[in-house]
């Protein structure tokens, strides 16, 4: 299917063979398909949905950790470049250990203190609670980005339409328009690459900023453009004429069934675990 | 069934002009003819085309008189015509090409199955060998093209109406494109309107040639009518419409380009400016390179051409040259004069304001590079942050103005020309301040013959003052013209350097 598509003589270069030529706008590239990608985009957010109730219900470091341990274990089956998806996203974990930080210092002190250096202060029960908190932003965040990475946006369309019944003119739209939104950032580049050109980048603070709001301006005139040829393209190829057909067939397969059956099931697993465990802590009610 | 195409008294103003931007005129096109629709840079001819596919938007402006497509005015939704866009970019639709291809399909309201077969071959007829799940996001500006064109042949529609179908195309496919097109018409026997200045490129396969003037309609009949006869001829030179077969004549007035054209052995004497080892180039953030194994060395001085297929790899190269994204591997070096008082020998570690001066670029897309809020500031802009005097400055800007027929617009926003006024001021307001090397990417889209030769007169006068130009064109006449040395470009195969002068290969505009 691609053979002809990437330079073999490229390939020792960049170390992992390439399968395909990527997206350039796509967050995480996808370099196997498994059955996870080829699942409808419904069932996806399904699995992330479910998959957030067990991890949400609860503030606790069982039913968090069995989510995350889950997802971590599936993680090979989502078919992404792990490798370029941690070097985007290395502020992730990052982000959630400050956020455990936080609330080691600032969460109810019970039990046994452990650390005591004058203001910051740790017990037992402030730690767990930074523990919980840490597995659960990573819990929440994998799923949430997995399903970013692997849903093709006109594949959810099509489910949008065909599956749902969604009015089509609208979500074919807002689909055309989302492209546009990726271009932004290439946009964006482009045009700081002309401003570098005509020699105005750079310079003192007031000089930057002038030319920070010319390359927005242009920015603006430039969207304004595109969104108007764009709308007038799709016009010029009969768009907005009724009785529309779709090319492909949105559809549910066995595949989406064990993926719904795998998350529910350990949605179901990682509550009754956290009640067993006596660490049940729920966000509401409690 | 092919459809007619009548204007009564039609004109339009776009809502924040006096003048009018079309017509009003008066046309007869029969049902199954093929047109090709000329004109001098902004007379309106792509807004005649939107006009027609029925895309104009109502609130933009004011249409007067009757416009028809059979007995109907225009309307998109009947799925009668099928527009391509001047601007490749902007008409992208979906993120894959399969399914851009099968959009106006899905629109008719086609079975799935029929779609299928239909996005192959009209891929294939168009030269776009590509699995129908390539991201549209890493085509090239001339695949997007033809991308659009695979669209609207997919369509079948009874109106075909291009707007220069085959402007960002290489020549050695540009035929193929074209043949692809009327391979089209005469199997639907559609009506088709093109727009496109390589008119010998359509010339002769159109029924009939119309030609727009300042104020409406200049002539309508058969190429050989409107081609032969003398008095007209005269008509459409100053109109600055390509008259086939004179090439040589558009440009043996008093400012013959060709004669002022340095022979190749004063250009092998300049030092070199810029040079590249077995340079590899990329798109920032791409992990496979779009182009390897460059070795280039550029004269101070000397014309280089750089010409390819579509996806080569010139663009990116050009940016690379330009010191505007980094080398993939290998090195660009500036030396002898460019690389005096640098500190760093590669362009893309020199700040702006030193490496401006130094080495211009002008971009594919004009809007990218305009920063000022009318033409003639634009133009200042770059002599005055290289500390010319006011006086200077004046006078380079109405030198520049002049030379490109842009004196009345010279109040006018930038952003609002029309596409091949917008191409040349990106070029002259990249000139203006004199860099010593100057690259540009496709510097004659969209151009008339009128047009076509003020660019090249200011591209030789750069040459005559010494700096060097590196230009990305499919305009063979173009690099002759300035007398460029070529430079082939094939992607990832290894590109060879042909050191043949614009005197001993003298090609036509069009091979």
């Amino acid at each position: 299917m691609s053979e002809a598509l990437s330079p073999p003589s490229a390939v020792d270069k960049i170390g992992a063979p390439e399968v395909t030529v990527h997206d350039p706008g796509q967050l995480i590239p996808i370099v196997r398909r498994t059955p996870l990608v080829r699942c409808n985009p419904l069932t996806k957010i399904a699995v992330a949905l479910i998959l957030m109730v067990g991890t949400l219900l609860s503030i606790d470091v069982v039913s968090a950790g069995v989510v995350l341990g889950f997802c971590l274990f599936g993680l090979p089956a989502t078919g992404l470049d792990l490798r370029a998806g941690l070097k985007r996203l290395w502020f992730l974990p990052l982000g959630a250990l400050l956020a455990a930080w936080g609330t080691a210092i600032l969460a109810e002190k019970t039990g046994a203190v452990v650390i005591d250096l004058g203001p910051i202060l740790m017990t037992t029960g402030s730690l767990g609670a930074a523990a919980a908190i840490f597995l659960r932003a990573l819990a929440l965040a994998i799923p949430l980005i997995v399903l970013a990475s692997t849903i093709d946006p006109r594949d959810l369309s099509d489910a949008l339409v065909q599956r749902l019944r969604l009015p089509e003119v609208v979500v074919v739209s807002v689909l055309a328009a989302s492209r546009l939104l990726g271009l932004l950032v290439s946009e964006w580049q482009t045009l700081s690459m002309a401003r570098r050109a005509r020699g105005i980048a750079g310079g003192s603070i007031v000089r930057r900023t002038g030319s920070l709001f010319a390359g927005i301006f242009v920015l603006l005139v430039q969207s304004i453009r595109r969104g108007t040829t764009l709308a007038m393209a799709m016009e010029g190829r009969a768009f907005g004429r009724p009785g529309r057909t779709w090319r492909r067939t949105s559809t549910f397969g066995s595949g989406d069934c064990v993926a719904l059956v795998v998350s529910l099931t350990v949605c179901v697993l990682a509550i009754v675990a956290a009640h067993m465990f006596g660490t049940w802590n729920p966000i509401v009610g409690g | 069934m092919a459809l007619s195409i009548t204007a009564h008294g039609y004109s339009w103003r776009h809502a924040d002009r006096d003048e009018l931007a079309v017509g009003p005129l008066d046309l007869s096109i029969d049902a199954g003819e093929k047109v090709l629709l000329l004109g001098p840079s902004g007379a309106g001819k792509t807004t005649l085309l939107h006009a027609i596919a029925g895309v104009l938007p109502a609130e933009s402006g004011e249409a007067t008189g009757e416009l028809f497509i059979g007995d109907q005015p225009p309307d998109p939704r009947r799925g009668e015509t099928g527009l391509v866009l001047q601007d490749p970019d902007s008409q992208v639709i979906f993120s894959r090409v399969g399914d851009d291809v099968a959009f106006g399909m899905e629109n008719l309201g086609l079975p799935a199955d029929v779609i299928e077969g239909r996005v192959s071959s009209s891929l294939t007829a168009m030269g776009l060998n590509l699995s129908h799940d390539h991201p549209t996001a890493a085509l090239s500006g001339g695949q997007k093209q033809r991308l659009a064109l695979a669209g609207i042949h997919a369509m079948a529609p009874q109106v075909i109406i291009l707007d220069e179908p085959t402007a960002n195309i290489d020549p050695d496919s540009a035929v193929s494109v074209r043949d692809a097109v009327l391979e089209t018409q005469a199997a639907t026997s559609a009506t088709v309107i093109i727009v496109e200045h390589r008119v010998d490129l359509w010339l002769d396969h159109v029924d009939s040639v119309i030609v727009l003037g300042p104020d409406g309609l200049l002539t309508q009949g058969s190429p050989r009518r409107v081609f032969g006869d003398p008095e007209l001829a005269e008509a459409l030179a100053e109109c600055g419409i390509w008259v086939p077969g004179s090439a040589g004549s558009l440009t043996g007035d008093d400012r013959n380009p060709v004669d002022s054209v340095p022979d190749a052995s004063s250009m092998s004497a300049g030092e070199v400016v810029l040079r590249t080892e077995q340079l590899s180039v990329a798109r920032p953030r791409a992990k496979v390179p779009a182009a390897i194994g460059l070795d280039l060395s550029i004269r101070a001085g000397e014309a280089v051409g750089i010409v390819g297929a579509n996806g080569a790899g010139k663009s990116t190269l050009a940016l690379t040259l330009a010191g505007l994204i980094p080398e993939f591997d290998g090195q660009v070096s500036a030396l002898g004069s460019l690389g005096s008082g640098a500190k760093r020998a590669r362009p893309f570690l020199w700040p702006s304001a030193f490496l401006a001066p130094r080495i211009g670029m002008v971009f594919q897309e004009p809007e990218h590079q305009f920063l000022r809020s009318s033409v003639a500031e634009e133009l200042a802009l770059g002599p005055r942050l290289a500390g010319w005097s006011t006086a200077q400055v004046e006078e380079r800007v109405a030198e520049l103005l002049g030379v490109l027929g842009l004196e009345k617009l010279s109040d006018a926003h930038p952003q609002g020309l029309s596409g091949g006024e917008k191409r040349r001021l990106s070029v002259a307001a990249m000139m203006a301040p004199r860099p010593q090397v100057l690259i540009v990417d496709e510097p004659t889209f969209g151009q008339d013959a009128l047009t076509w030769a003020g660019l090249v007169e200011l591209f030789l006068d750069t040459l005559d003052h010494g700096s060097t130009v590196v230009a990305i064109s499919h305009d063979h006449a173009f690099l002759d013209a300035i007398g460029a040395h070529r430079f082939f470009l094939n992607g990832a195969e290894s590109p060879k350097l042909q050191t043949s002068v614009a005197g001993d290969t003298r090609e036509g505009r069009v091979k």
